[in-house]
């Protein structure tokens, strides 16, 4: 088991970087996944990990030692492959055996440690096999097994649930957690579905082209987002944003409800929703609209659980209301998150920002709405303390009850 | 629907418009573009085939153009010659052992092929070079090189120290030294083909196993003996076959290099049916020592196919 670190990463091919400084530190037996759209530079970085690229500038630390110049059989690792990389000439136990191999291991060790690996992943009746005679669930585990056999201090694995179907992918995914869990070792697993990204990690990191946008544990990436990068990558449907004025609001559409459906304790965001579609999923009713903003009309979603038995009609506009805690704001030029700080005291003063805010300052959110932008978009209600503190200030949307 | 709408789909059912779209039919168009080849084949392969499997159980000549069945008795006679059992145990030595030199050869040169280094283009039309120059060309630049009087190779010898000076080794005029130049010139002239078939096979194999095994601690070694030519063995097969049916049939290095001498001692079974029949007019020995390389042939493709579909990888 060790820490991997990244410090300044760089990797450029021809001129573009794939991986553009990236520091990233992860915990002793930690599951930390790199979630982002392809292309982001996700598998470059994980592969600079594995030695199998050599980076442009920047260290790569395993265990504290700084293995930039060491090939990959010398770095402990043990990586899973998309396709699973088994040998498809080898049976499933030559292929566990491989790595034991190369490492000299001698004989009676290496069938221990064969028996060993193939009762954990419950594949010894496959050991006489032939890769190719096997399922893709089968191969993953002997690609597992295969990984597991060398003692790795780090486990690094690429997309390994991309090349299942649906319903053996939630399945992979859980018996995955659980093996990590049960052999406690350090793993970086590459993804671009955020459903595994948030079942598997400890902690996500967001990478948007080459750039960690935010890393976190599942809980801040998905209530968090840092940017609105991360906003609309994680959720789905992604987090609806609105600009408004200097600032863009966010908010998700399961928080975005009929009105009589979100408390006016705690204050809330009242919009005119447009209703243009409506799609029924069983458990949930997606609502697709549009609701006026800067520059015409903005589309936004709802998703009402079934609970939510209001009628819906498209082509009718309704009241939707959002809660001002599930409210977030973001730096118009920047993307960056405005942390909106609630309302300390009732007689407070407040600046109003001649320019944009930046990301790092912690003004209330509302206070970035300039005076005079006019955009009858909703209403906010009275409420306690959580509610911006723009509220009385800003002129529209927010109507002040104070 | 308007009424003129309504006459022109009408009009489109008619035969005349719908044999306009004949063509698009795979069932006529197919056939259609196979033709020209087929008429091809039976023309030069199909035809020559026949009528040499009937010359071989005739006794017909140049002199006496008269198909006379004879049964077996051409063969018999065939087989009885030892010129005929040289020209086959020279076929099978000459075809294997150029055939072993030229899979390991290629097998080395296509990995230092792929490997990326300065003049690698330069290295690569080099090496196809052979590939791309007529057979006999080839053959005649050969014929020179190993002149009994001025070779070059005889005079680098001498002046390493190798011959005395004057020296000279009579590449061509010694039957062993005579067989071991011809599968030289087979071997350089069949090493282009097997390496890019081999540079292409390469390119087959998945990255992710090649990393995975580096990964999993391979050494350089362990890599190419335990992964990379195992699953270039499909490919190895074919590349085998191709060599192994170019070279079994062919008389153009022995015809052009040693006539067959001396006194027979290179003759291969092509060469010697050419002889037979074309230069002794035998046609029918002629005829009968080609077509006794058929069904060797046809057991020698039917098996490395079978390996190779064995082999298979995934």
């Amino acid at each position: 088991m060790a820490v991997v670190e990244t410090r300044e990463l760089r990797k450029v091919f021809s001129d573009t970087p794939a991986v553009d400084g990236i520091d990233l530190r992860t915990e002793e037996g930690e599951y930390l996944v790199l979630l982002g759209p392809s292309g982001c530079g996700k598998t470059t970085l994980l592969r600079m990990i594995a030695g199998l690229e050599r980076p442009t500038a920047g260290q790569v630390l395993i265990g504290g030692e700084v293995v930039n110049d060491l090939p990959p059989r010398a770095r402990r690792i043990a990586m899973v492959f998309q396709s699973y990389a088994l040998y498809p000439h080898k049976t499933v136990r030559a292929n566990i055996a491989f790595p034991l191999a190369a490492r000299g291991v001698p004989k009676e060790e290496r069938e221990e440690k064969i028996r060993w690996a193939s009762a954990l992943l419950e594949i010894e009746p496959l050991l006489g096999q032939k890769p190719r005679q096997l399922s893709g669930g089968e191969r993953q585990r002997v690609a597992l097994a295969r990984a597991l056999v060398r003692d790795p201090q780090v486990f690094l694995l690429d997309e390994p649930l991309s090349n299942l179907d649906a319903k053996l992918r939630a399945l992979a995914r859980e018996e995955l957690k659980e093996f990590q869990r049960r052999v406690g070792t350090t793993t970086v697993y590459v993804t671009h579905d955020q459903v595994e990204a948030m079942g598997l990690g400890d902690r996500i990191a967001v990478l948007n082209k080459g750039k960690v946008q935010q890393l976190g544990t599942p809980w801040e990436i998905y209530h968090h987002p840092a940017t609105t990068f991360v906003a609309t990558f994680v959720g789905s449907p992604p987090m609806n944003l609105i600009e408004r004025g200097d600032y863009v609001l966010g908010f998700r559409p399961e928080h975005f409800l009929p009105e009589d459906q979100v408390a006016e304790r705690g204050g809330r965001m009242l919009l005119d929703l447009r209703v243009e579609r409506v799609e029924y999923l069983g458990s949930d009713r997606f609502v697709y609209g549009t609701i006026p903003g800067v520059s015409g009309h903005d589309k936004v979603i709802a998703r009402l659980p079934f609970t939510v038995t209001a009628k819906i009609d498209e082509g009718v506009v309704n009241r939707f209301a959002v809660a001002s805690a599930n409210l977030h704001h973001y730096s118009k030029d920047t993307g960056r998150r405005i942390e909106s700080q609630p309302l300390a005291g009732a007689g407070r003063e407040f600046r109003r920002p001649e320019s944009p805010p930046s990301a790092q300052s912690a003004q209330p959110a509302g206070s970035a709405e300039p005076a005079g932008s006019t955009q009858p978009a909703g209403s906010v209600e009275p409420g306690s303390a959580a509610a911006p503190e723009a509220a009385g200030a800003a002129s529209t949307p927010w109507e002040s009850g104070t | 629907m308007t009424a003129t709408q309504t006459r022109e789909v009408l009009a489109d059912t008619t035969p005349q418009r719908r044999s306009r779209y004949l063509l698009d039919r795979e069932g006529v168009l197919g056939p259609l573009l196979l033709l020209p080849a087929v008429i091809y084949l039976l023309a030069l392969v199909g035809l020559p085939l026949v009528t040499a499997i009937l010359y071989s159980f005739t006794d017909i000549t140049t002199g006496r153009p008269v198909l006379h069945y004879v049964g077996l008795d051409t063969f018999r006679a065939v087989v009885a010659d030892p010129v005929f059992r040289t020209a086959l145990r020279n076929t099978i030595v000459f075809t294997v052992i150029s055939q072993v030199l030229v899979v390991v050869l290629a097998t080395i040169l296509a990995f230092a092929l792929r490997a990326d280094f300065r003049g690698k283009w330069i290295a690569r039309f080099l090496i196809l070079l052979p590939w791309a120059t007529p057979i006999a060309l080839g053959t005649i630049a050969w014929l020179w090189m190993l002149d009994s009087l001025f070779s070059p190779i005889d005079w680098v010898l001498a002046h390493i120290g190798l011959l005395p000076p004057d020296g000279h080794m009579y590449w061509l005029g010694k039957p062993d030294l005579a067989m071991a130049s011809i599968i030289g010139v087979q071997v350089w002239r069949m090493l282009p083909l097997a390496t890019v078939i081999l540079l292409a096979g390469m390119t087959s194999i998945p990255q992710e196993v090649k990393e995975a095994a580096e990964i999993d601690g391979a050494g350089f070694w362990r890599r190419l003996f335990g992964i990379e030519i195992p699953l270039l063995l499909p490919i190895t097969s074919v590349a085998v076959l191709f060599g192994v049916v170019f070279t079994f049939t062919d008389m153009t290095v022995v015809y052009v290099l040693t006539g067959g001498g001396p006194q027979n001692a290179t003759q291969v079974l092509a060469s010697w049916a050419f002889y037979q029949g074309i230069n002794g007019g035998s046609l029918g020995q002629g005829a009968a020592v080609a077509v006794f390389m058929f069904p060797v042939l046809v057991g020698l493709a039917a098996l490395i196919l079978r390996l190779a579909s064995r082999v298979e990888v995934s």
